[in-house]
């Protein structure tokens, strides 16, 4: 059980190499790539909050693509409160660890009972948590040391990040008609918008196709 | 206070106070299938937009280098089930074999 949450963890733990190295590429400074990952902690969001800025785009752009991305960690609270029942310092806790992650390993153990749910919540959640922390302090170190991101493929490694983040979610054409439109959108407003506005805009396809029935 | 600390700041308080709201809600909101259908397509097209813009914007002009060439292999890798950081490792040696010839 222990097991199945620092297989989630490390893995994802050094994706945040990549993070905080991209982080320091866009701009950021190490302090402001750490407290992303502190205080943001949300895999997504973050890269989309860098890769905005990065590319020019303004705060508030940046702020709504990251906060949007946030959004469904609303949802997995929701579903997660049942579950863990919490109060005070442990619901602010819980509620900060609660990512993809943590819910997936949770909801994966639900079978098993709620004892077993909760602990693979927390176990991932920390876990996830120390290794994503670490590697993002460690993967800006790295960056800072390198100088040209180009030369060393960043910039091409943050698209391949979120590539790899939406892969699994494209699982039927209803999914990947969407993906497929939004990459479109989001070219085509490219040279006509400001940086951010592009991603940002693809939501309405998500919201015009989520609204139909099937 | 630069825009990237604006930037660092509110996004971490949204994003932490979307997660608190989550626990302080009734279970039902999820209930309604709509919710449901809208959240789980929302992620898809922001980061497929992420992908696009990433890959081949540049400033306000749109761009085929080498970053390309990175993202498509990290494609081929995903479809053969190879781990995140793999795949990452891929594209970026990818990219920066071609931006360094």
């Amino acid at each position: 059980m222990l097991r199945d949450s620092l297989a989630v963890a490390i893995p994802v733990g050094t994706y945040g190499a990549a993070f905080g190295a991209a982080s320091v590429a866009a701009g950021f400074s190490i302090l402001q790539t750490c407290l992303l990952s502190l205080l943001l902690f949300s895999g997504a969001s973050q890269f989309a909050v860098v890769g905005v800025m990065g590319a020019g785009g303004s705060a508030l752009s940046a702020i709504a693509t990251g906060s949007l991305l946030g959004f469904r960690n609303g949802l997995y609270g929701l579903k997660m409160a049942p579950i863990l029942k919490l109060r005070g310092l442990k619901k602010i806790i819980g509620a900060q660890l609660t990512i993809d992650e943590s819910t997936g390993v949770a909801i994966g153990q639900e079978p098993r009972g709620v004892e077993a749910s909760r602990y693979g919540f927390w176990a991932t959640g920390i876990g996830v948590y120390v290794f994503w922390n670490l590697f993002t302090l460690l993967g800006a170190k790295g960056a800072q040391a390198i100088g040209d991101p180009s030369a060393w493929g960043l910039d091409a490694a943050v698209p391949a990040a979120f590539l790899g983040l939406v892969w699994p979610r494209l699982i039927d054409t209803k999914t990947r008609f969407v993906a497929i439109a939004a990459a479109l959108l989001a070219i085509a407003l490219t040279p006509i918008a400001p940086a951010g506005v592009p991603i940002i805009a693809t939501v309405t396809i998500a919201v015009i196709i989520g609204w139909r029935r099937s | 206070m630069t825009p990237i600390w604006i930037a660092t700041l509110a996004t971490s308080l949204i994003c932490f106070i979307l997660k608190v709201v989550g626990y302080s809600l009734p279970e039902s909101i999820l209930n309604k299938p709509v919710v449901q259908r809208i959240n789980s397509l929302i992620p898809i097209a922001l980061l497929s937009a992420l992908v696009a813009v990433q890959t081949l914007g540049s400033e306000k002009s749109v761009e085929i280098d080498h970053r390309l060439a990175g993202v498509v292999v990290a494609g081929i890798a995903l479809s053969f089930k190879a781990s995140f950081p793999v795949m990452m490792l891929l594209a970026a040696v990818t990219s920066a074999f071609i931006y360094n010839l």
